[in-house]
């Protein structure tokens, strides 16, 4: 009997309907209270940076300081040659991106679309390289890339990362899906291979292509272990090295300074994530990588 | 003989055009290079090196079979990184799995404002982790850190975090939640959004309350995003670097050298080559048995909707 009574009261339209607004209003306090923590370490990181030396070290912290110290910026270039640091984390990254967009693309094509002895066992080699983490190649790379005099230069950051067997197989797939029609009808035409990927293949291809930029430019961007391992002269480090290495002269005592420099490395990705948001977060769906 | 040469070759005119051939192999060129110097070569030359004592700047490399490998698994070192390792994958991972669920469950009700929210929680997973090293380094600043400070605030006794042994790995395990759960979260979310809505119709037809829902229609179909993000996570978290590098340097005596810092320092700080390969190649197989394990042994119970 009071099951019953509970399941006619629970069926009313009013308390149906409030207790599905108490369920949303339960759902956007968590929701809320965990975005507060997310965003926390960020407003932290800017409001530092825009504190004057005695109110970085006061206590309890104040959020908001008390009058906005710029100076942190100007110190932080100063201290260390961000410019550089930013012309060289940029031009690192986009060569990457482009290389290996051109690489996987001319492999992909061949893979899709050519017949020729080998290619089982190329696609096999291929597929391998995704089981091969970079850390593990990190001594004999090293010393590759010495041999050839590399280290050092623009080169050893750039040239072991143009080539990607994941970007084959995504663009393998794409091109897959691109009816052989169109090609024989470009080969009447008169249109070359070179052509025809570049002038059908390729554009149908562009959703794929995008992703695959957006993954490669932004994981290049965050790397550490590998331009750190591979340049020693101020003028080859990116701008996380750079960053890491600001940290080590400073000592941790200048904090204003310190978190002024952490916002310069870290607003530029920021700004580029937030202009690129929805496509960045399709395609992480779509490809599965990222992290 | 040349008969045999002239059928083969005869046979191979049949089946392939030369010049696509050609044009395939110049196409697949840029690849195979690189791959060849920078991953074929690397892991042979790794596996060679690990079998070799040699030192940086020396001329000679003398053969010395599994020694290497018999100093590391003799050495409580060792055992101690690849315990670090693990505390710092098993600490994280169900954590971040539980809150990034609970997250895209809420996220996933469709209600107004998710987008910002979604950017919220995505923020950390964008910036570097060199940069959010720094910015938890100073988080965790015994005197005037915010962690302390909320610890002050909740009443609880302050912490050295970074400085004590017992406090560093929950330190950069708290920090590596943060950072990765936006990532699992939007798979997450991904997952939730393949599920048909007509299974849920159906059970609440059927009378099934909202936790019946979750644990016989949203739990099971999520299986294999949930075993995806598994494999990612724990792969991720056994290459850990760039924070212990930054914020703790492998100490306070030794209790965040992991695995990965272990092999940068054995190879690029102390420069013992043959001792640096060998912990790369044991990486290299936990790597491996981890991905064969999850794939042969758990991949049959992950249901797949529609066979």
């Amino acid at each position: 009997m009071y099951a019953n009574a509970l399941a006619s009261w629970r069926g009313h339209p009013f308390v149906r309907r409030f207790s599905r607004t108490l369920g949303e209003v339960m759902a956007y306090v968590i929701l809320a209270v965990g975005a507060i923590v997310m965003v926390l370490p960020f407003v932290w990181m800017i409001s530092t940076s825009l504190k004057e030396a005695g109110e970085v070290f006061s206590y309890p912290p104040k959020l908001i300081p008390s009058h906005l110290a710029f100076h942190n910026y100007v110190d932080a270039w100063r201290a260390a040659p961000f410019g550089r640091y930013f012309f060289n984390s940029l031009f690192v990254a986009t060569s990457v991106t482009l290389g290996q967009l051109i690489s996987c693309s001319l492999a992909a094509y061949a893979f899709a679309r050519m017949n020729f002895p080998g290619k089982a066992l190329l696609f096999t080699a291929f597929l391998s390289t995704l089981m091969i983490p970079r850390q593990i190649t990190l001594i004999p790379s090293f010393l590759v890339l010495r041999e050839l005099h590399w280290l050092d230069t623009y080169y050893a950051l750039i040239v072991p990362f143009i080539a990607s067997a994941f970007g084959t197989f995504m663009l393998r797939q794409t091109f897959m899906s691109i009816p052989r029609e169109l090609e024989d009808a470009a080969k009447l035409d008169g249109c070359s291979r070179l052509g025809f990927l570049w002038r059908v293949m390729l554009p149908l291809s562009r959703p794929t292509l995008a992703s695959l930029a957006l993954f490669t430019f932004m994981g290049n961007w965050n790397s550490y272990l590998w331009p750190l391992i591979m340049t020693n002269s101020q003028k080859m480090r990116t701008l996380q090295i750079g960053l890491r290495f600001l940290v080590c002269q400073e000592g941790g005592t200048n904090w204003g300074m310190l978190m002024a420099a952490t916002v310069v490395v870290s607003i530029p990705i920021l700004i580029f994530y937030l202009f690129v948001q929805k496509q960045f977060v399709e395609s992480l769906t779509f490809t599965g990588i990222g992290g | 003989m040349l008969a045999g040469v002239k059928r083969t070759v005869w046979l191979l005119r049949k089946r392939y055009r030369w010049d696509e051939v050609l044009s395939a192999y110049l196409f697949l060129s840029p690849s195979v290079v690189v791959f060849s110097l920078f991953m074929y070569f690397p892991i042979l030359y790794t596996l060679y090196l690990s079998l070799h004592r040699w030192r940086l700047g020396k001329m000679s490399r003398t053969f010395v079979g599994l020694h290497n490998y018999q100093v590391l698994i003799t050495s409580s070192e060792f055992w101690e990184v690849l315990r670090n390792s693990f505390y710092y994958a098993l600490g994280s991972i169900p954590l971040n799995m539980a809150i990034a669920l609970a997250i895209a469950l809420l996220l996933n009700r469709k209600l107004r404002g998710m987008a910002v929210f979604r950017t919220a929680y995505f923020l950390p997973t964008i910036t570097s982790t060199a940069a959010m090293a720094v910015v938890w380094l100073w988080i965790y600043h015994p005197d005037f850190g915010l962690a302390n400070w909320l610890l002050d605030i909740i009443g609880l006794p302050r912490l050295r975090w970074l400085s004590d042994p017992r406090w560093a790995m929950p330190a950069l395990i708290i920090m590596g939640i943060w950072k990765g759960l936006g990532y699992n979260i939007v798979i997450y979310l991904a997952g939730l959004q393949n599920i048909p809505q007509h299974l849920y119709e159906a059970a609440r037809i059927d009378g099934a309350d909202s936790w019946a829902c979750f644990r016989y229609i949203t739990w099971p179909l999520l299986t294999p995003t949930s075993f995806f993000i598994l494999i990612i996570a724990v792969i991720n978290s056994l290459k850990a670097f760039a924070q212990m590098h930054i914020m703790t340097e492998g100490g306070p005596l030794n209790s965040t050298t992991v695995i990965v810092y272990y092999l940068y320092e054995q190879g690029f700080k102390f420069f013992n080559l043959g001792c640096a390969s060998a912990v790369a190649c044991v990486l290299f197989a936990i790597l491996l048995a981890l991905t064969v394990i999850q794939f042969k042994v758990l991949s049959p119970r992950v249901h797949y909707l529609g066979g």
